[in-house]
């Protein structure tokens, strides 16, 4: 039956269909198959969501090898959560894509664009759907490679800088993460993640098991993003094309993050690894120090996306600490900030690309009195902005609560005052475009400016509708994120 | 404990990692950071196929009269990375070539310069 296959088709499908984007070499043809395949792909990972609610984890082994020899592809709560962010966002972004990329990309490149980001989108499901050390850092250079072409398509020549320090970055994150994979390989002869976790108590105190941890959390900090290690995100998500920044910033950290939750608590799940070496108050720390430089940073930038992108840094800082907490609370409260956070900056992102595509520039004193002449697009950035501060009824409420409850639980008063202030801080970057866009005049020189094509405005409103949608009633993703939270710090008894 | 040198071998890959890691921040040359980003993977290269080696193993080719064998696990999987190190590599460089395209230079210091003008 094909339906047994859907673990594999969700990587295949793509996989196959980015050389053949690059056979059929016309834009609007590769532009069709590839919003049709990432329907396909939403449409799977929504079928393997409702498979493992009504039955559990699925396993899959390549080729009918038995693991741990053969590589096997393990989808539970956590994995299908991710899965439907990814290809949400991809079915969202590729529509939108069109007119974005042939304004901001060379059209005689369109095509490779679209194989590009089809690969991109291979590599994140990869990495989301594998249950093989290995295998992931396969997929995480598939991703990362893909990642850095895509970023070097705009036309503006920095985005050529941005890749290749990007690429520099994320090679050694990479690599820092196979040494880690081979040191337990050493130790332990598995590859396979949830062998990992059976193998590991025995062992926890081997300086070896403690050293590869150690490679792996610095090595996928780097992919995510985590203060200090984030010095490549502002320039690639301010100078890469604004659908791919759209693509990016909604997908790429997020998965990241699960795989440092698959890092944490599954390889090392069955020893209490954040108590037992104390990685806890290191990464707690790393996580505040973001919050807080990441939006006073943000505060003071004149490209719009980039002001989003060091915002997107804070918001990384909000998962990673509820991730931290070690609780059931602060770990659900992390995960729903992934989904939660992708639709605003998706959202967010995508604003910007309707402004870049109707003016030409992300720069905050070229968008002066816009919101007059683009209501809708200016309102959804409006929208998207009291999400991004967490104001009540938003799903930046949702999980901003989540967060101060978990920190309540624990009675850490001091850090759940730092959560406020800091979303606090996020008022002051959104007011200061709100205040050049709604109440200063428009430069005498510019022509009129229209309204952002239909085409890109859907899936911007969509995303911004389910920001609200979700933030009103936040109990079905609360409830996922809970019950993937509980299977992981269950993993800990 | 570790004896010096005991396990010379991963003495070579740690200093070869770090003198790798070292060319990499150190150098503001656009190809000589890829350079440094290359003898950093290589090390980690040879850390992999150094944990394959069994004591008085050979090569994993069935044959007679053989009863130990190398672990050849590591091996596939290193080459895997080299792939993945190749492909690297050579993005990098064709990004190299587009910078200097665009900029007229490969150094970061000068590339920073512009910029900031920018």
């Amino acid at each position: 039956m094909i339906t047994d296959h859907l673990v594999v088709l969700q990587i295949i499908i793509p996989l196959m269909a980015a050389p053949l984007c690059v056979f059929i070499r016309n834009a609007n043809v590769t532009w069709a198959l590839a919003t049709v395949i990432s329907w396909i792909c939403l449409a799977i990972s929504i079928t393997l969501m409702q498979q493992v609610m009504a039955t559990g984890e699925i396993i899959y082994e390549l080729g009918g090898w038995a693991a741990p020899w053969g590589i096997e592809y393990r989808v539970d709560m956590l994995n299908a959560w991710v899965l439907v962010i990814v290809t949400s966002i991809g079915a969202v972004v590729t529509p939108y894509a069109k007119l974005s990329a042939e304004k901001e990309i060379d059209n005689d490149r369109l095509y490779i664009f679209y194989a590009m980001l089809l690969l991109c989108e291979t590599g994140l499901l990869g990495i989301t759907v594998t249950g093989d050390a290995f295998n992931l850092f396969v997929f995480l250079e598939i991703s990362a490679l893909s990642t850095y072409v895509l970023i070097s398509m705009g036309k503006d020549r920095r985005g050529l800088t941005a890749a290749y320090r990007y690429l520099i970055m994320g090679t050694l994150g990479a690599t820092f993460y196979i040494v880690g994979v081979g040191l337990l390989y050493m130790q332990t002869g598995s590859l396979n993640i949830a062998d990992l976790g059976n193998l590991i108590p025995d062992i926890a105190d081997n300086r070896t098991v403690q050293a590869a941890l150690a490679f792996m959390t610095v090595g996928l900090c780097v992919k995510l993003a985590l203060f200090p290690l984030h010095m490549w995100l502002p320039n690639a998500y301010a100078f890469a094309p604004s659908v791919v920044t759209v693509f990016l910033a909604a997908t790429a950290t997020k998965v990241a993050v699960y795989a440092l939750v698959r890092v944490i608590f599954t390889i090392f799940g069955g020893v209490d690894i954040l108590e037992a070496v104390q990685i806890s108050d290191v990464l707690i720390a790393m996580a505040i120090v973001a919050m807080f430089a990441g939006s006073a940073v943000a505060i003071y930038q004149t490209n719009i996306k980039r002001m989003l992108a060091y915002s997107s840094l804070a918001q990384i800082g909000y998962m990673i600490l509820g991730l931290s907490m070690n609780s059931v609370l602060g770990v659900s409260a992390g995960l729903v900030h992934l989904f939660n956070h992708a639709m605003i900056k998706g959202g967010l992102f995508m604003v910007m690309g309707c402004v870049v595509y109707r003016i030409g520039s992300a720069k905050l004193d070229d968008m002066a009195g816009l919101g007059k002449q683009m209501p809708v697009t200016m309102g959804a950035f409006v929208l998207g902005g009291l999400s991004l501060i967490g104001v009540p009824l938003t799903v930046g409420f949702v999980s901003k609560w989540a967060l101060l409850q978990a920190a309540l639980e624990k009675g850490w008063w001091p850090i759940a005052v730092l959560i406020v202030i800091s979303s606090l801080m996020a008022v002051i970057y959104i007011w200061r475009v709100i205040e050049v866009v709604y109440f200063q005049a428009a430069p005498a020189g510019r022509a009129a400016v229209k309204e952002a094509p239909l085409m890109m405005m859907i899936p911007m409103l969509t995303l911004i509708g389910a920001a609200y949608y979700f933030g009103i009633d936040g109990t079905t993703t609360m409830d996922i994120a809970g019950r993937a939270a509980e299977a992981l710090i269950g993993g800990l008894k | 404990m570790m004896e010096f040198p005991g396990q010379l071998i991963y003495w070579i890959v740690v200093v070869m990692m770090m003198m790798g890691f070292y060319i990499v921040i150190a150098q503001g040359n656009f190809v000589k950071k890829i350079v440094g980003l290359n003898v950093f993977q290589v090390s980690v290269f040879l850390l992999y196929i150094t944990m394959g080696k069994v004591t008085g193993g050979t090569a994993p080719i069935l044959a007679d009269g053989i009863e130990i064998y190398s672990n050849p696990l590591p091996h596939v999987l290193i080459l895997t990375a080299i792939v993945v190190g190749v492909a690297t590599t050579s993005l990098g460089l064709a990004l190299v070539v587009r910078i200097n395209e665009e900029y007229g230079t490969i150094e970061d210091d000068d590339i920073l310069e512009q910029e900031s003008d920018a």
